[in-house]
Order: structure tokens, then sequence, then C-alpha cells
């Protein structure tokens, strides 16, 4: 992208520098963050008063809202404190979803939290590595978070450890080919289309009307090994 | 703040005030013992070929008798991965892809996410295109409960008022039409703007549908408010508390039932929504009948909008001023050789955003409809997501159902105004 986009003119947003790709997982880097100019939102200082260790930076992006980077082995206790502290309550969680920016780097969980009372929104994110996809799960505090996992499940691989019933949403059950939305999943899919019609031609279309779908007689997901991947397009391993 | 609690015309059940009288019907005195039956459950399944599941959702339901032990939604029977075509397609070739969404109301998808994009290039839109916007949403949220409305009733046995909702919906086809060339899939946003101008006497199209809404609301709603049959099945069907509600993620009309006055225009208010005179309808019940209504309510505010939206819509230019975000126009385009040009890189190389992530919700026609963009700095997105509201509100199906009647889950699922578009996207 070679446009120029510094001469002068009224759209601030792209004269924004990138936070930097190397998203370094130790200690507070609020110094070095160029974009931390509003001082004080108060659940981020609260929230830093409360879990010093636990929350690595914050910074505010798209002029007006509020990030902060928490680890990931303590996500449940502070989203808890969130949303249970009398001066935060943020009640409302309207998203929860996961980036994955391609190239190795971690993938990010994304949570969208909004204080129904004290209109206020919050986006917390965790980074998990790629060989540790594994984070608690928040349905204990917000049920509607349940099938907003699965999703991030299907689509991403990120394990929720907890979750009442960790199931692919989407894709069907018996899907072999990953997680479509992580950067290593090619657009098109793993297998030719030759190969996705067979696939679907040698299913028993009777596996989809078994009453094994209703809660405790969950049947396990179907992960079939893809090594006759006849058009596999992508580097890695189907999961 | 100002929202209110909505009105019934009928007292709550069993006590059934004035123009809602409960007809039983007579029952024969039975004293013969309770026979002897299994308690063996059955699998019922619905969908996803099934008109009821408005779209192509299946249901696997538990039943006992006719009462539901457990609901099993499965999804995924109209997934297209759009999340991921998005991150191949730079961020105007997206706007396409919003209205397949939410079909019902595509203007609202359209708006969402060219504002959300907006908000992470900090683009700020013209007078003229804000207003537009407005009008093109509110219009749509018209749009999508009318739809709601029709089949609502039909799933109850209703025939009448989905002829008449439909009639008015085809008002919005036509304006749908004249506005962008297309009934449903509009594309009508571009990053900076609209994809034109408004043609000819639109506004006076609006106007005139806003005029004559109304009374097809007041037929309907004579119709279906009082109505025995229509009270009888919703009332205390389907019903969940505010706390529960705002656990479950529900938004939008669905939480408003329950008494909590979240609307994203009033709370986090875009596009001058602070400006506008309308009130945020509220239920205290949280069950189906709440439900409808807010959403009739719901219709009436969104007219109130528009008119005051039509009054102030200003004139000036659509898009924004600046040659590296709009398109020069088609005449300068075929005249001179330097607005070719501008074109074709602006067409080929997209418009660059920086690396930063956005969330943007607007109130969408079924609940808060959330975009979440992340540039790289590149003329594609790294990730776009879509927090569909009928995704969530769908998730609550199995607590709301369970221990009701099956007929009365098919009144449940009618009352959350899902469209399958968006929740398997």
């Amino acid at each position: 992208m070679t446009r120029d986009t510094s001469s002068g003119s009224p759209l601030s947003g792209f004269d924004l520098v990138a936070a930097g790709p190397e998203l370094s997982r130790e200690g507070p880097q609020t110094a070095a963050e160029p974009r931390e100019v509003r001082p004080g939102n108060p659940t981020v200082t609260a929230l830093r008063q409360q879990f010093p260790d636990a929350v690595f930076r914050n910074l505010i992006c798209a002029g007006d809202e509020d990030v902060v980077y928490v680890a990931p082995e303590r996500i449940t206790e502070i989203l808890g404190w969130l949303h249970d502290d009398a001066d935060q309550q943020y009640d409302h969680l309207a998203d929860v979803t996961a980036v994955d920016y391609g190239g190795g780097k971690p993938l990010e969980v994304v949570y969208q939290l909004w204080s129904i009372p004290h209109r206020a929104a919050l986006r917390v994110k965790c980074e998990l590595p790629l060989d540790a996809l594994e984070i608690e799960t928040v349905t204990g505090i917000w049920v509607g978070a349940n099938w907003l996992e699965r999703e991030v499940y299907d689509l991403f691989g990120i394990h929720f450890r907890g979750h009442p019933d960790l199931r692919r949403i989407l894709m069907p059950q018996n899907y072999a080919e990953g997680h479509p939305l992580r950067k290593d999943f090619p657009l098109r899919g793993r297998f030719s289309r030759a190969e996705q019609t067979r696939r679907a031609l040698t299913q028993n279309p009777e596996d989809y009307y078994v009453p094994g779908e209703i809660a405790e007689r969950v049947p396990q997901t179907v992960e079939a090994d893809g090594g006759d991947a006849t058009g596999a397009e992508g580097e890695g391993d189907v999961l | 703040m100002s929202s209110r609690t909505v009105e019934y015309g009928v007292g709550r059940n069993p006590e059934m005030g004035p123009g809602g009288t409960l007809v039983t019907s007579p029952t024969v005195p039975f004293d013969a013992p309770e026979p002897e039956l299994g308690s063996e459950t059955m699998l019922v399944n619905i969908g996803p070929q099934h008109p009821a599941t408005h779209g192509v959702l299946r249901l696997v339901v538990e039943l006992d008798g006719e009462t539901v032990v457990s609901v099993v939604p499965r999804l995924g029977y109209l997934h297209s991965s759009f999340e991921k075509l998005g991150e191949y397609r730079t961020w105007n070739q997206i706007v396409p892809l919003t209205d397949r969404m939410d079909y019902l109301a595509p203007l609202i998808y359209n708006c969402a996410y060219v504002m959300a994009v907006e908000k992470l290039m900090g683009i700020e839109v013209t007078d003229r295109c804000r207003v537009t916007r407005v009008i093109c949403m509110e219009m749509d949220r018209v749009f999508s409960h009318l739809l709601w409305l029709g089949t609502w009733s039909i799933d109850l046995g209703a025939f009448t008022p989905f002829l008449y909702a439909f009639q008015q919906r085809e008002k919005v086809y036509k304006l749908h039409e004249a506005l962008t060339g297309a009934r449903i899939t509009t594309s009508a946003t571009r990053i900076g703007g609209m994809m034109a101008d408004l043609p000819e006497g639109w506004a006076r199209g609006v106007r005139e549908f806003a005029n004559n809404l109304p009374a097809t609301l007041d037929e309907i709603d004579g119709l279906l408010t009082c109505n025995a049959i229509h009270v009888g099945r919703t009332q205390g069907i389907g019903a969940i508390s505010a706390d529960e509600a705002v656990n479950h993620g529900l938004t939008g009309a669905n939480l408003r039932a329950s008494g909590v006055p979240y609307d994203v225009r009033k709370d986090r208010p875009y596009y001058d929504y602070e400006s506008y005179d309308f009130e945020v309808p509220i239920g205290c019940h949280g069950d189906c009948y709440d439900r409808y209504l807010v959403r009739m309510d719901e219709m009436r505010q969104s007219i109130r909008i528009l008119h005051q939206a039509l009054d102030r819509l200003p004139d000036g230019p659509m898009d924004v001023d600046d040659p590296r975000i709009s398109l020069p126009s088609k005449t300068d385009c075929m005249s001179d050789m330097e607005s070719m040009i501008h074109h074709f890189k602006l067409i080929t190389e997209g418009i660059p955003a920086p690396a930063e992530d956005c969330w943007f919700s607007v109130e969408g026609s079924k609940g808060e409809l959330g975009m979440y963009v992340v540039g790289d700095g590149g003329p594609k997105p790294v990730r776009w997501r879509i927090r569909p509201p009928s995704f969530v509100n769908l998730s609550a199906i199995p607590r709301l159902a369970e221990g009701h009647l099956l007929a009365d889950l098919i009144v449940i699922n009618a009352s959350l105004d899902i469209v399958l578009g968006e929740i398997d996207r």
C-alpha cells in the first residue's frame, strides 16, 4: 500500500500508527503505547489496581474504545469482577470472538462488554499462543456466552475449559477440515470440490437425525484424519 | 432517556378486561382415573425445511406427551462463511455481503457495516448522508417488523394481518428499488457515503409510506391486540425476567419486553439519535405478548423518527469530499483521463484502514447489531466480525421453551424474530 496518507487531511484515523506486530506478554507496557492519551478510564484504573499483575496493557482504539489486555489464565476472575463489582457492573456481554492475525502470531480472544447501568463499554482481550489454544469459559458469568464460545471453538479451534456443551455450531459435527476462520485455512477449503462431494455422498444421512444430540447423549465430534486430502491448497495439518 | 411501558388494551390472564373476554370452551366432566401411560419421551424433528422455523433452522425437540422437555437447535444450514469471504475483499467490496445476512432489513446491515469501517478510518460523513442513513435504517426497522408481524400472526393461525403487513412491505420494496435498483440485496452504502444520491421524489415516497402505515398498524392492532385467541396463546408464554434476559445476552425488543430499557439508539447514540424525539417502549412481563406489544410500538416510534428525519433532510453532497475515499463522478471518468485513473486506482487498490480494531454497534431490527472490524493498514480487513443479534437471541430458546407445549414453542420461536441469514452467516 503506497498511498500517501500523511499530507494534511481531515482523516486522523489514517495517520494512526500500528501498535506493532510483536505482542509481548510481559508486564505492563503503557509507557510505550503512543495512543494512551486519555488518562482516566475509571474501569481501567480500577482494573489495574485490582489485578496489578494480570493486566498487561491497555490502549485506546478508534478514538474512544478502551482495550485491555489481560492474562488468559485469570480471565474468569477478571470478567467475574467486572460483572459483579458495584462500580463496574458489566452485565451485558455483547460479544465473544477471536482474531487470527496470521504469521504465527498469537490468537486474540476478544470480549466486548457493556454496562447497562453505567453505559460504559470495555473490550477485554487475551492472547493465546498457537500451541496453547485454551481458555476458561465465561458461561458461568454470562449464560449468553454459550453459543458465542461454541462459535469461536468451531471457527478458530480455541478450547473453552469447563464449557457445558463445546460442540461445533455452524459447521457440521463431522467436519474434518479444521477451523475455517484461521488464517492458515485456505478460502476454498482444504479438499477439492470432488473430494468434498465424495465425502458428502458417503455420509449416512441418518446420522443427522439420531437422538444422540439431546443433552447427555452428545456424540463426540468426529475428527477424521485428513491424510487423504486430494486438493489441499494450504500448508498445515488438518486438525 | 425517555422510555415508557407499553399499555395493554386487555387485562392480564386470568382476568380478561373489556374487549378481551376469554371464551372458555365447555368441557365434558371426566371422572375416570388417569390411564397408565408410558413415560417414554419422544423426539420430534422440526425443520430445517418448515415454514414455522422462519428459515433453515432445525429444532430437535424432546417431548413428554405435548410438553417440551428439551430443545436442541441445530444451525449452519445457511452457513456461507461471510466473515472468511470478507477477509479476501476490500472494504467496499464487503458491502454486498452484508445485506445477504439480514435480508429482512438489508439497509440496516449496509449502514452498520460502513459506519463501523468509517469509525475505524476516522471518516466523518456529510450531514445529508447521516440523515439519509437514519431514514434507511428506520424504514428497514419497520420493514423487518412488518415481516415479523405477518409471520407471527400466521404462526398463531391468523392470516389476514399477514396480507395487510405484506401490502405495506411491498411499498418499502418499491422504495428500495427506487433507491438502489434492487428489492432485497440493496448494497446501498459505500465507505464515506451512499451508492448514489437519493432519486427524485424518493423522500416524498418515504413520507407517503410513513403517513399510510399507521392506519394499517391500527387495523392489525384491532385484529390481534385484544383478540382472545391471540392473547390466550401468548400471555405468560416464554416469559423471562429482566436479569435473566440480560444474562442470556438478549437484545432488542426481546430484552425490552422484559423491562430493560436498553436501546443502542438511546444508550450509545450515533448519527444524532439523541436529537430525535422518540420513546423506547418496554414491557414488564417478558413474555411473547409483551414482545408483540413492544414491536408494534417500535414501528410507531420509527415512523416518528422517519418524519423528523425527512423534515431535516438537508441538501448538499452525499459523499465525503475526499478523493482517497469517494469515487469521481461517472461523467468525469468518461471525459477526462485523471478522473479515470483516479477511479481505476480507487477500485483496484481499495481504501486503506489503520492497523486498529473498532467495535461499532447499532440498534438493528432484531437487537444490538455489532460490527467488529480489524484492519492492518491495508485495504482488506484482518477480521470482520458480525455480532448477529438473532444468534444470541435464539440461544435462549431452550430456556424459554422448556416446560411449555409444542405449539407454544412455535410461538416462542416466532416471538424472538430471528433471521437465519445472520445466524448462520
